[in-house]
């Protein structure tokens, strides 16, 4: 349960960029969690739901887009989205040729992407 | 007073702030020549035993040190002085996993002439993969006990790791575990590692990974020369 550790470091950031924008309310925030990780997210949901409390984004809601695993393969040179992590046929292997000279190219980030906010003016 | 809304685009790295510390620990690790490796494994597959046995190989040759990371307590710290080794111990007092921060906080207390610092981490196969600590290299232990279908059950620690040992290879006669099955199943995941079969209990390996970590060490210090 490492989730609250990676929220905390999270509204750090959405901290810091709220100050930036002169935020006076953070309403949305997007992040990207790479299907590999180690990130559960449910759980970082409810971690991010017990943080906001009494913070700038404490009615924000949260929006989680799953970033899929990618492998470069070394044998066809394609880059390929691999199948769900969960499916029984997922395998570290190029999903076109087969190959098991791939490489991770993405799909083990944590990203905040963007924040909605409210500014008054 | 008028309310506006709008989006801001980030696109920032949530573990960023982590990543920052642990380069600039990676960065005086470096300066000081020291090879750290950073022990994850789940609890009880032996991480301290193995430290015990290979601390006091290299500490023939080498100047070692190991810090001991812990929810509590600070048995283990003492376990490895009682074996004749410096350590330091982290507690984290709830948390499943070390971070660059908890780290630096006694990094002062790190001598400069280390030759290699050990790190064991909380036992956990899944937090500590995600946090970098500044190491030179990741090992990830498995025991014969635990079974031989954990690699993909926990591929990041995997993914992330240069060295995967199998402890405990004493009890391979006695129980249903497929070492070739479980080396081939962590290779798939990464092809990149070196995977050593050891026994704290008989000594099994421990001479092939000390030699390996030599092997290192003359590396990183060619490099940083």
């Amino acid at each position: 349960m490492h989730e609250l550790s990676i929220v905390a470091d999270l509204f750090s950031i959405i901290e810091e960029q709220a100050k930036q924008a002169r935020a006076t309310r953070v309403t949305k925030v997007k992040v990207l969690i790479g299907e590999l990780s180690g990130v559960v997210p449910e759980l970082f949901r409810s971690a991010f739901q017990s943080y906001k409390k009494g913070t700038i984004a404490d009615k924000a809601k949260l929006e989680i887009k799953i970033t899929k695993i990618k492998f470069k393969c070394h044998n066809c040179g394609q880059e390929i989205k691999a199948k769900d992590i969960s499916s029984p046929d997922f395998s570290y292997a190029c999903p076109a040729c087969g190959s098991k000279d791939v490489e991770l190219v993405s799909g083990r980030d944590l990203y905040l992407e963007k924040l909605e906010i409210e500014t008054e003016s | 007073m008028e309310k506006s809304k709008k989006e801001v685009l980030v696109l920032e790295d949530i573990l960023g702030s982590n990543k920052k510390i642990a380069g600039s620990i990676r960065q005086k690790l470096l300066e000081h020549r020291i090879l750290t490796v950073n022990i994850l494994s789940s609890p009880g597959s032996g991480k301290t035993s193995l430290l015990e046995k290979l601390g006091l190989k290299l500490q023939e040759k080498y100047k070692v040190g190991v810090i001991e990371g812990d929810v509590e307590t600070e048995r283990d710290a003492e376990r490895i002085r009682k074996a004749g080794l410096p350590a330091w111990q982290i507690t984290t007092h709830g948390a499943c996993h070390l971070e660059a921060k908890m780290l630096a906080q006694i990094f002062d207390q790190i001598p400069a002439n280390l030759d290699f610092l050990f790190i064991e981490n909380v036992g956990n196969l899944v937090c500590p993969a995600s946090f970098d600590l500044g190491e030179s290299l990741r090992f990830v232990l498995l025991s014969v006990p635990e079974g031989d279908d954990k690699p993909k059950k926990y591929p990041e620690a995997f993914i992330t790791s240069n060295v995967f040992v199998i402890t405990k290879c004493d009890l391979l006669p006695y129980l249903p575990f497929d070492a070739d099955r479980v080396t081939a199943e962590a290779l798939e995941i990464n092809p990149k590692l070196e995977v050593f079969r050891t026994s704290a209990l008989t000594g099994e390996g421990i001479d092939a990974l000390s030699q390996y970590l030599e092997n290192k060490l003359q590396e990183l210090r060619s490099k940083n020369a």
